[in-house]
């Protein structure tokens, strides 16, 4: 008889294996389904995960790959703090919305101003400003009201889309866009663009912003007080009130913080991939960051690491539906699966399977 | 502007048919909560079954064969979240996010061959001479079968929690699962069976929308009405009765800005699509606000991990 016993302390090989694992396994089941829609299932494995690093055309994907990391990482970075207080924002995506409004509208409003040295900070500013205080309505409703932060942060989501489908579609409206949707371009306009710190790498703040997220968020969790406090809470709520935490004050923390790094997120995008607000400005970002945030298992060098893995999987998805034909969706299918693997495998992590010989009385 | 054009009895009658999917996906999230598991995977639940009972409906052309194969493939799909988390013991709300994640994938990748087709037609069940009454008439007697359906499904859901055998171990398990598996009953089993419940039920409405309501197959269709549902079960406080005023409240708001956004009114058509979220997100402030109620209801168990040791 096969039965779990739970370890006195989680296994520390384990913990980091899982991953590894998972993503195999995702590798293995993924080629099935890739082999069911009819295609050679080592071929879209090889194109996903090896082309965009060591193929022919690696010289262009490589700079993708940091552009599509860079607000997972910075996003999956706040995120992780809660999810380790047991405080679940799982509404990044709105945050980052609202974040690229806000910055995206104080830069348009300098327009045509040419100052780079006080709008671009100004607009990172109220980036991160914008995303914060979107995060801290469900931390308000949830220290005020006791109102469940999961669904609150979640239902924001939607909010701020039909926000960002009004903003593109009337007041940030470009002037000169002959009718069409979307705001100005942010990257015509040279004191508010977030260009590329070296041309052709894809390296721009954002992802500076993001590794020295990482950076911070180290340190936070293994020498700060407040870090302490944030993995004392996720173990044991009761304990960390005796020990005198703030149980409202570390939920408005972990959200705000995850807001306004989700906010930063945004706006770097808005101010330079993506250009402008537009209505299809999101496209899931904030989502994968959960799934980034538990495959780095909610520690800053996972995350970086896990953040550059998803950045793969989403450029690699796109050379193989453009090479082979592969569907869009099969890539966010394939990134819900690894999810699944990971906290399958995770039982490992803190039981131990016994095979009993004999029947047990 | 002009609001003369709205008719208050096709108003309602369309309300009816508007909270349909959101009931279903109530009720059955209710019974999973009653049984002391949160599954956040109710949107993506919904979401596969409206693609699955879509390729059902069109492939075999019979619309009961699709709501069938909607109710048993979201079931499959939310048995996947049981064994994860009931089995190996993983973390909830990771889960549930994780299956609403891959709901989301896996049927637009399903569903790529079929947008912009139109479903075979599921006629409203028109009882004879009732149907032709004024006002009770179109609202009451010639809805949907599943309008009918969802409304058994609360009279029948509500009986079981409360009057049944099964009930109330399925009820125990959600109170403190320790206690019930002491006494010797299958925490597992009952849990699995409750997920697979609620499961089915999130596909039947999600194949409500995409066969009966919308009807067609677009990618993210569901629209965050499985989180709905979510705040709903909540709203009513873990009780079947709520949970359907809680559900008609929404479907009601939902009608009635479509119904605003046609008559031409002048709010932006943003503010009118944000409305039922905003809503939502105001009643769960005004019930969770008062605490004591919140915790005297909600079942005692919900969201924690049961391993039995020994």
């Amino acid at each position: 008889m096969i039965r779990l016993e739970r370890r006195p302390a989680p296994s520390r090989a384990w913990a980091w294996a899982t991953p590894l694992l998972a993503v195999l396994a995702t590798m293995v089941a993924g080629g099935l389904l890739f082999a069911f829609l009819g295609k050679d299932p080592l071929l879209v494995i090889r194109t996903i995960f090896w082309d965009p690093i060591l193929g022919e055309f690696a010289f262009y994907y490589r700079g993708q790959l940091l552009v599509k990391a860079g607000p997972l990482i910075l996003i999956a970075i706040g995120l992780s703090l809660g999810f380790r207080a047991g405080v679940w924002n799982i509404g990044a995506e709105g945050q980052y919305i609202m974040g690229a409004i806000c910055g995206a509208a104080v830069g348009l409003a300098f327009y045509p101003l040419e100052a780079r040295w006080l709008i671009f900070p100004l607009m990172v500013l109220a980036g991160g400003l914008g995303g914060f205080l979107w995060a801290m309505i469900p931390g308000i409703l949830r220290t005020r009201f006791n109102t469940n932060e999961i669904l609150v942060s979640l239902l924001l989501v939607y909010v701020a889309e039909q926000i960002l489908a009004w903003m593109a579609l009337g007041p940030l409206r470009s002037p000169d866009g002959a009718g069409f949707p979307g705001s100005r371009n942010l990257r015509h306009y040279d004191s508010a663009a977030n260009h590329e710190l070296i041309s052709g790498s894809g390296m721009h703040w954002g992802l500076v912003a993001a590794f020295i997220a990482v950076i911070l968020g180290h340190v936070l969790l293994s020498r700060h007080i407040l870090g302490f406090n944030i993995r004392l809470a996720g173990a044991s709520p009761r304990a960390a009130r005796f020990a005198g935490v703030n149980p409202g004050l570390l939920v408005l923390t972990c959200l705000g913080v995850s807001g306004a790094l989700a906010g930063f997120a945004g706006l770097f995008e808005v101010a330079g991939p993506a250009g402008q607000i537009n209505i299809d400005f999101n496209v899931g970002y904030g989502f994968t960051a959960i799934i980034v945030a538990f495959l780095g298992r909610l520690h800053p060098v996972g995350i970086l690491l896990a953040g550059f893995l998803m950045a793969l999987t989403y450029i690699g998805g796109e050379a193989a539906q453009a090479t082979l034909g592969v569907p869009a969706a099969a890539i966010q299918a394939f990134q819900g699966m690894l999810l699944f693997f990971l906290l399958a495998l995770d039982v490992m992590t803190n039981y131990r399977v016994r095979i009993d010989a004999r029947a047990r009385a | 502007m002009d609001l003369g054009s709205i008719n208050p009895v096709l108003l309602i009658a369309a309300l009816l048919l508007a909270s349909t999917p959101i009931l279903l996906a109530a009720m059955g999230e209710l019974v999973v909560e009653k049984s002391g598991v949160l599954n956040l995977g109710v949107e993506g639940m919904m979401i596969v079954g409206a693609v699955s009972g879509f390729m059902a409906a069109v492939e075999s052309g019979s619309p009961t064969l699709g709501f069938l194969a909607a109710a048993a493939a979201a079931a499959v799909l939310a048995l996947l979240f049981g064994v994860l988390t009931q089995v190996l013991l993983s973390n909830q709300v990771a889960t549930g996010l994780g299956l609403t994640l891959f709901g989301l994938g896996i049927s637009s990748l399903m569903g790529q061959g079929y947008v912009g087709i139109r479903p075979p037609a599921s006629p409203r069940l028109e009882l004879p001479v009732l149907s032709e009454l004024p006002v009770v008439g179109p609202v009451l007697f010639s809805q949907h079968a599943l309008v009918y359906l969802s409304l058994a499904l609360v009279l029948g859901v509500w009986w079981y929690l409360r009057s049944t055998r099964s009930g109330l171990i399925l009820r125990a398990v959600g109170e403190s699962h320790e206690a019930a598996h002491a006494l010797g009953y299958s925490v597992l089993g009952t849990r699995l069976a409750a997920i697979a419940f609620g499961g089915a039920l999130a596909g039947l409405g999600g194949a409500c929308l995409s066969l009966v309501i919308v009807p067609q197959w677009t990618e993210g269709m569901t629209a965050g009405r499985g989180w709905i549902a979510l705040a709903i079960v909540v709203f009513g406080s873990w009780r079947a009765w709520r949970v359907l005023l809680g559900a008609y409240l929404f479907g009601g708001v939902s009608v009635l800005q479509l119904n605003l956004q046609a008559a031409g009114i002048a709010i932006p058509v943003e503010l009118l699509s944000m409305s039922p979220y905003l809503i939502t997100i105001l009643v769960l402030v005004v019930i969770s606000s008062d605490k004591r109620r919140a915790q005297v209801n909600a079942p005692n168990s919900l969201g924690r991990t049961f391993h039995a040791s020994g």
